[in-house]
Parts: C-alpha cells; structure tokens; sequence
C-alpha cells in the first residue's frame, strides 16, 4: 500500500516540475488536471479501506480537479486566444531548477518534523510542502491571469494533500464546502478572464496594477 | 403586548422596500406599497410606544439565542419615549418621498432609498428596545450601515460619495468604541444584559472607564462638537427627507445609548454631570456659530443639530449633577429640558429639512445667495418653514421655547440651592441666552435671504410651490411643534414616567414635573402673546392703510433702478457676526481690489471651512500619508508581490520550526 502510494506522489511531484518547466498554457492546464485526477485516488489509496465518504470525495475530486475545472480553464484559453507565457519573471530551466531545490528543502525538512508513526514512513508531507512552494513559485513568476489561476490550482492542490492526512479527523461536510469554493473561486477567475482581456486587451496582471489608489 | 407591536412595527419597516425590488422596474406602484407600509408600521409603533409610556404593563421579552448567551428585549418608559420621534419621522418621510424622491424621476436609487429607510428605521426601533448589549449593537449596525447607503445614495455625485465615506468612517470609529464599552461591562458585570449595577458595584475607576467610552462612542453618533466632524457633509448631501431623519432621529439615537448607559452607572461622580454641561455648553455655542457661516442651506441646518444636541446635552448634565448629588428637582428639570428638547428638535429639524428640500426642489440650488423671494411663490413651505425657525430659535409660544425654559429652570435652581450649581449656571444661563440669540440671528438671515426680497437667480424666480404629499407631512410636524409647545401638559406625564425609568436603581425618587414648573401657565402666556401680536398686527395696518404704500423691490436702497443683485445676501447679513467670531470660524474671504474707474465685472466669495474635519483630520491624515510614503515601495499593486510577501511570511515562520540548534549540534558532535 505504500509502495503504491509512494509512487503515486512521486507522479505528483514530476507533474509539479512540468509544470513549472512549460510554457504552453494548454500544457500546463493538462498537468494540472492528471494531478489533480491522480490526488482524487488519494483518499482511496491513502486508507486502505474504501468508505463511503472517501469514495464521495475521491469522485467529486477526481470530476471536480480532472474534467470540469480544466474544461472551463480550456474554454477560456480558447476565447482569449492566447497559447504562451511569453515572459515569465524567470526563465523556464530556473523555475524547474527553483522547483527542484523546493522538493529537496521539502524532504530535508519532513524528515525533521515530529510526525506521526503512520505517516514518516510516506512521502505524503514532503510532497505537500513541494506542491505549494511549486504553486507559489507559478503565483509569484507568471504574469498571465490564467496561469495565475493555475499556480492556484496547484497551491491548492498542497493543500489537499495535507488535508489526506486529517481525512478521518475532518467532517465530510469540510472537504466538500473546501471543493465548492475551489470550484465558485475558478468558477468567478474564468469570466474575470474574459473581461480583463477586453477592458485592457491583454491578459497581463500587471496592467491590474493601474487600478490601485 | 404593547412591545408584540413594536416588533410588528418594525418587521413590517423592514420589509416595506422589499416589494420594489421584486416588482418591474418601471413600476411606480412600489412607492406607495413601500410608504403605506412604513406608514402602518408607524402607526403600530407609535400605538406601541404609547402603550409603553402609559406603563400599561411593563414588557419584557427573553429569547435563546446560544450565539451570544440569551438576547433579550423590553419596552419601558425610556425606550417608548425614544420611539415616537423614530417611527413618527418614520412615517412621514416616505410619505414626503413620494413627492420629493418620486420613483419616474430616480428610477435608479428610489428603490434603494425605500428599502434602506425601512432598514435604518427597523435598526433605531430595535436598539431602542434592546435589553442585551448584543442586540443593541446589532440595531445599532443596521441603522449605522442603512444610514451609510441613504447618505450616498446620489453616489454619482463625488460630494455625496465623500460624505459617505466620511461618515462610515465616524460610525465604525463609534462602534470600535461601543465594542471596548461592552466588553469591559461584559468584564465587570459578567453578562451582557443591559440592567442597572447595583450602588458602590463597580468601583470608581470601572464606572468612569464606561461613563467615558459611552461618552465618545455615543458621542460621534449625537454629533457632540468635537466629534461631529461627519454631520455637515452627511446631512447637506444626502437628499432632504434622509437628512431630516439623519438629523430629527440617528443622531438621537446616540443620546439615547448615552441617557440609558449613564442609567446603568448609577454611581457617576458628579463631575461627569460638569462635564457634559460644559461640552454641551461647547457644542450648543459653536455649533450655531459655525451655522452663522454658512452659504448652504442644509449645512447651516445640520450645524443647527450640533447645536441642538448641545441643548440636550447641557440637560442631561444637569440631570447628572442633580443624580449624583442627590437633588430630584435638578433631575426632574434637566432630564425633563433633556428628553423634551430630544423630542421638540425631532419635529422642528425634519420640518425645517423637509422645507429646505422643497426649497432645493424647486429652486434647484442649496445656496441661499442664489434664492431669495420664495415666500410669494411657495407660500406654504414658507409658512411651515417660519414655524420651524420660530420653534429652534426657542421663541414663544412654540416647542423649542419650552425645552429651554425648563433647562434655564433646572439651571437657575441649582444657582440656588448649591454653590456648585451656581457654578454651572453661571456657566449654562449666559450660554444658552447665546445661543437663543445667535440662532435667531441665523434664522433671521435664512429666511431673509430665501424666503424675503427679490429672487437672485431665475431658477429661484420660476419656483413653483411643492406636491400635496410634500406639504402634509410639513402641516402635521407644523401642528406638533404649536401643539406642544402651546399645551407642554400633554408631554408631561410621558417626561414623568421616563424620568422614573431613568432613575430606577440609584435610590432617587423621580419628582413629578408639574410639582416643579407651573406647566399650566404656558397656554395662558401663549394666547396672551398671540393677542399682542394680533393687536399690533392690527394697529400697523390701521395706521398703513391710511398713507397707500408705494410697492417697490425689498431692500431698493433707493437707487432709482433697484436690482435684485443689490439686495444683501445671506454671507453680507452674517458678516458682522462671522468677523465677530472670526477667531474659532477663521473665515477665508476672497474680495476683488477695485483700481480703475470703469471696473470690468469681477467675484467676492467667502468660505468658512469644517473645524474638525478641514483643519484637524485632513491635515493629520496628510502627515500620516507622507510617513508613510516610503511603503509605497511594497505596495506595487502587483498580485505576484503581494503571494511573495505570503511566501516570504510562511517561510520565516517554518524557519521556526526547523530543529537548526539540533542540526548543528549533531554536526558539531560528527
């Protein structure tokens, strides 16, 4: 079990580095959506035994993370008609090397944190730090509103992972209200989207800069 | 039973602008939908309100609400005071709205304007019952929030925006201190039910902590003079009838809070009492000064309020000195001039309002130096708007002259009786003869500048006389402000009753007005003023209809073509006193020099700004502003900086955790 989980999150921690390493927005929306699909099998490996809660989530995850949220970022990118990030605070090779030194400061420092028996053995907590540096690092380096949105797919996406462990602490009714705001969050960013690119004709935040007081 | 239709009275206020929201747009029939329900709810209120002042049973109402150990509300004598001016304004505004505010003309913000007002009503008449420090504050932001949306509802103009900043600002800095109030009494009592604390219960330090926060907190609500830099721009910019419930009501609220917490503090030195007469004394003097300086009408109107509150507020110190000094007669007087001048300012200030805003209605300008003559052309609002002046200048025989009397009988009495109290009236007696005289002066000037001579502008000469629906709620607060101050009896055993409710738990016996002041003599003394009034009316036209006048422009100065740009103008009438007062108004004056001898056309302008908000707040925050310049440097506005910062924080704060003195002593061991 695992062996099986442990390869699972190795998965997880590539698609991190392909994601930072590419610079087609459809590609990283891709990467995106087989994470998030491989973390909805997360509840079900993570505890052995197949409960009714785990399975709601695991599907709703899974529906949620892999089909319909990448749908509606697709759509998107098809209506504003952009298929690059042309010039990302730092270039591609650094960001994948950042990722890379993020996932090894990862390790280092859960191999230090006082965990539970259960979880030292995986790689469970590791893997969550790296996601969410790797979805700061895409925050923080990408200038063009969709990828914005995925660097916060991805941070959350840490999060999730982090919330695997406390799957049994946690009420049901958690998971799925933490969901439904993922959803209304990517849900309200893909119509903004729309009308940034026609109030100022580009998908730049930057240009969101000239709305400060 | 009585509290059963209070709480009717407010659910139906706030539902009353529901269905303009669900109806079509186009729908003009939501209007009266909405003013018929604020008028049922203010005929339930009122029912209500005077049910609880005849203490026909006392109510009470507890309820479970977990959230915040139990809420509870009530209707005594004090609460159902406070409630005749909240749902009589209430009940009348929208029906002034329906003329002044019509829904064809502001299809856009009528609807909001309906449903806010039933909301800032619903909140005042619920704090007002409120029993738990928790539902009083939830009244109190539901009137603060509603009163915010009302006050910009003309939020394309930036003037009305800015005020509702500025007074958002104000009543959230009023609930931050509401906020530490309850907290400490919550603190002190262990509860949050707002019941009186027993004699010697809560030590001097605690009692003047709370007496002093409710002061501050309550005190920017009322409008006290240093703190009332956000009425000005509030009142003027909202539209008329807002303004007369902003005026006549919310700020009444806050002397409300102050009169029911200083009951809850039974124990109250006595120089708290010295303090609120000397701040009233403050705010009454240099409010209607600054009202002197003004060129529009609504502000001078609201710097009257200041004024106003000053009044109230002089009573309730005089109340507080005679509580805590054991003296029931100094109680009966002041608390009496106190509530009475509450509910006398609650209809001559919305009257005065509603006049002015027929006024900007029809002239469509609030500056008086372009108004002028409309006596002739709207005679009624003129009539209503003399009875409003005549009632706030305290002149027999109308309402404000009352309210005054029995404040300069409360202070003459303790002139009397004790040298401390000779002190106060050595004090309060010459100022409030001061302000009487100041703001009659003020009104001298208003009405001679809007409603006397001839119009300035043409806008002002094509005015025409405002709607029916406009000019009934005038005619009833008209008939109120002579009925009362005519016949006080009536208002007496209400004062009476909420005098006792006020001075239950200190051990005081209240005293019974009419044993303290001969109310029975004002009729008398009215009609006698009426008659010499009349006689002299009489005698003058006797005499004038013997020599035939010859008709001619108010104010012609006797030049042989009279303009009506030769008449004085509101700001040449006040300039005497402006200069008189120059030292707190600090007027800017602008006048052209004249050198040659066929000057070409040329401007004069003066300009008196705000006192608190123009040349203490704006300045500070400036300075502030600058020491800060330098942030400016992290806040870009860019998202990518703002989750680096995030990152930065997550970082620092996981660096704690790292076991970095363990790694180094293993590696120092190695």
């Amino acid at each position: 079990m695992s062996n099986l989980l442990n390869s699972l999150l190795v998965m997880v921690l590539m698609l991190n580095l392909f994601a930072l390493g590419t610079s087609r927005i459809a590609s990283v929306i891709r990467t995106v959506a087989m994470q998030g699909a491989l973390l909805g099998t997360l509840p079900l490996v993570l505890h052995g035994h197949l409960s009714g809660g785990a399975l709601l989530i695991a599907a709703l995850t899974i529906t949620l993370k892999g089909v319909v949220i990448p749908g509606m970022m697709n759509r998107a990118l098809r209506d504003v008609k952009i298929k690059r990030e042309v010039e990302p605070l730092i270039g591609f090779q650094a960001s994948v090397i950042l990722g890379a030194l993020a996932t090894v400061c990862a390790l280092l420092f859960a191999g230090r944190l006082p965990l539970a028996a259960a979880h030292a053995g995986t790689l469970v907590v590791p893997t969550a730090i790296a996601t969410v540096l790797t979805g700061f690092i895409l925050l923080i380096t990408r200038f063009k509103a969709l990828t914005q949105v995925m660097g916060y797919l991805v941070l959350e996406n840490g999060i999730f992972i982090f919330g695997m462990l406390l799957v049994q602490a946690m009420p049901l009714v958690v998971e799925l209200g933490v969901l439904l705001d993922l959803f209304v969050a990517i849900f309200v960013t893909c119509i903004i989207v729309n009308h940034i690119n026609q109030a100022f004709s580009s998908l730049d935040t930057r240009r969101l800069a000239s709305l400060k007081e | 039973m009585f509290l059963f239709l209070i709480l009717l009275a407010i659910a139906m206020a706030a539902v009353s602008g529901l269905p303009g929201f669900v109806l079509r747009r186009s729908a003009g029939g939501c209007e009266r939908l909405a003013a018929a329900g604020m008028v049922g709810a203010a005929c339930a209120g009122l029912a209500g309100a005077a049910g609880g002042m005849l203490g026909l049973g006392r109510d009470a109402l507890a309820f479970r609400w977990p959230a915040i150990g139990g809420g509870s509300v009530g209707l005594d004598a004090l609460s159902a005071f406070f409630l005749v001016p909240i749902f009589l304004i209430g009940g009348l505004g929208p029906i002034y709205g329906l003329g002044y505010w019509p829904h064809r003309r502001h299809p856009a913000n009528g609807r909001r304007l309906r449903f806010f007002w039933g909301m800032l009503v619903a909140g005042m008449a619920l704090l007002v019952i409120a029993r738990h420090a928790m539902i009083f504050l939830l009244g109190w932001e539901l009137m603060a929030l509603s009163a915010f949306f009302l006050v910009s509802t003309e939020d394309h103009h930036p003037a009305s925006r800015q005020a509702g900043w500025i007074y958002l600002i104000a009543t959230h800095v009023s609930t931050l201190v509401l906020f530490a109030l309850f907290a400490v009494w919550r603190h002190v009592t262990g509860t949050f039910a707002m019941e009186p604390a027993a004699p010697q219960a809560l030590g001097q330090g605690v009692t003047n902590l709370c007496m002093g926060l409710a002061w501050v907190g309550f005190g920017v609500k009322a409008g006290v003079m240093p703190l009332h830099f956000w009425l000005p721009g509030a009142h003027a910019n909202a539209p008329s009838h807002v303004s007369a419930i902003m005026s006549g009501v919310v700020i009444k609220t806050g002397i409300y809070g102050m009169v029911r917490w200083f009951a809850l503090l039974p124990d109250a030195a006595p120089a708290w009492g010295a303090l609120v007469l000397l701040l009233g004394v403050l705010s009454g003097v240099l409010g209607v000064v600054f009202a002197i300086g003004q060129h529009d009408l609504k502000r001078l109107l609201a710097y009257h309020s200041v004024e106003n509150i000053g009044i109230i507020l002089m009573g309730l110190g005089v109340a507080l000195l005679g509580r805590a000094m054991q003296r029931p007669e100094w109680v009966t007087l002041g608390f009496g001039a106190c509530l009475f001048h509450v509910w006398n300012h609650s209809m001559f200030k919305p009257l005065l309002f509603f006049c002015a805003g027929a006024v900007t209605q029809a002239a469509r300008t609030r500056q008086m130096d372009r108004l002028g003559g409309l006596a002739t052309r709207m005679p009624w609002t003129a009539v209503f708007f003399l009875v409003g002046a005549v009632a706030i200048c305290g002149l027999p025989p109308l309402n404000g002259f009352v309210s005054e009397w029995l404040l300069y009988l409360g202070l003459l009495k303790g002139a009397t009786d004790t040298a401390g109290g000779a002190f106060a009236a050595l004090i309060g007696v010459p100022a409030l003869a001061m302000i009487g005289a100041l703001a009659l002066a003020c009104f001298v000037k208003v009405a001679g500048a809007v409603f006397l001579g001839a119009p300035r502008t043409r806008s002002a000469g094509t005015a025409r006389e405002v709607a029916l629906c406009e000019r009934v709620p005038m005619a009833v607060l008209a008939v109120g402000c002579v009925g009362v101050g005519v016949w006080p009896s009536v208002v007496a055993p209400a004062l009476d009753a909420a005098t006792g409710c006020w001075l239950q738990g200190t051990g005081l016996d209240a005293m019974p007005l009419a044993r303290a002041v001969p109310l029975g003599v004002i009729p008398l003394l009215a009609l006698m003023l009426v008659a010499c009034v009349a006689l002299i009316v009489w005698r003058l036209r006797c005499r004038t209809a013997v020599a035939a006048p010859r008709r001619s422009l108010t104010w012609d100065c006797g030049y042989a073509r009279p303009d009506a740009r030769m008449q004085y103008t509101a700001g040449s009438f006040a300039r005497t006193l402006v200069l008189l007062f120059r030292g707190v108004l600090r007027p800017a004056e602008h006048r052209p020099q004249v050198e040659t001898l066929f000057p070409g056309p040329t401007h004069a302008h003066s300009h008196v700004d705000e006192a608190v908000l123009d040349r203490v707040l704006v300045p500070a925050g400036r300075k502030i502003e600058g020491a800060f310049a330098w942030f400016h440097r992290f806040h870009r506005g860019l998202t990518q900086h703002y989750v680096l910062y995030v990152l930065a924080v997550l970082l620092v704060f996981l660096c704690t955790l790292f076991p970095f003195r363990h790694m180094v002593s293993v590696w120092l061991k190695q």
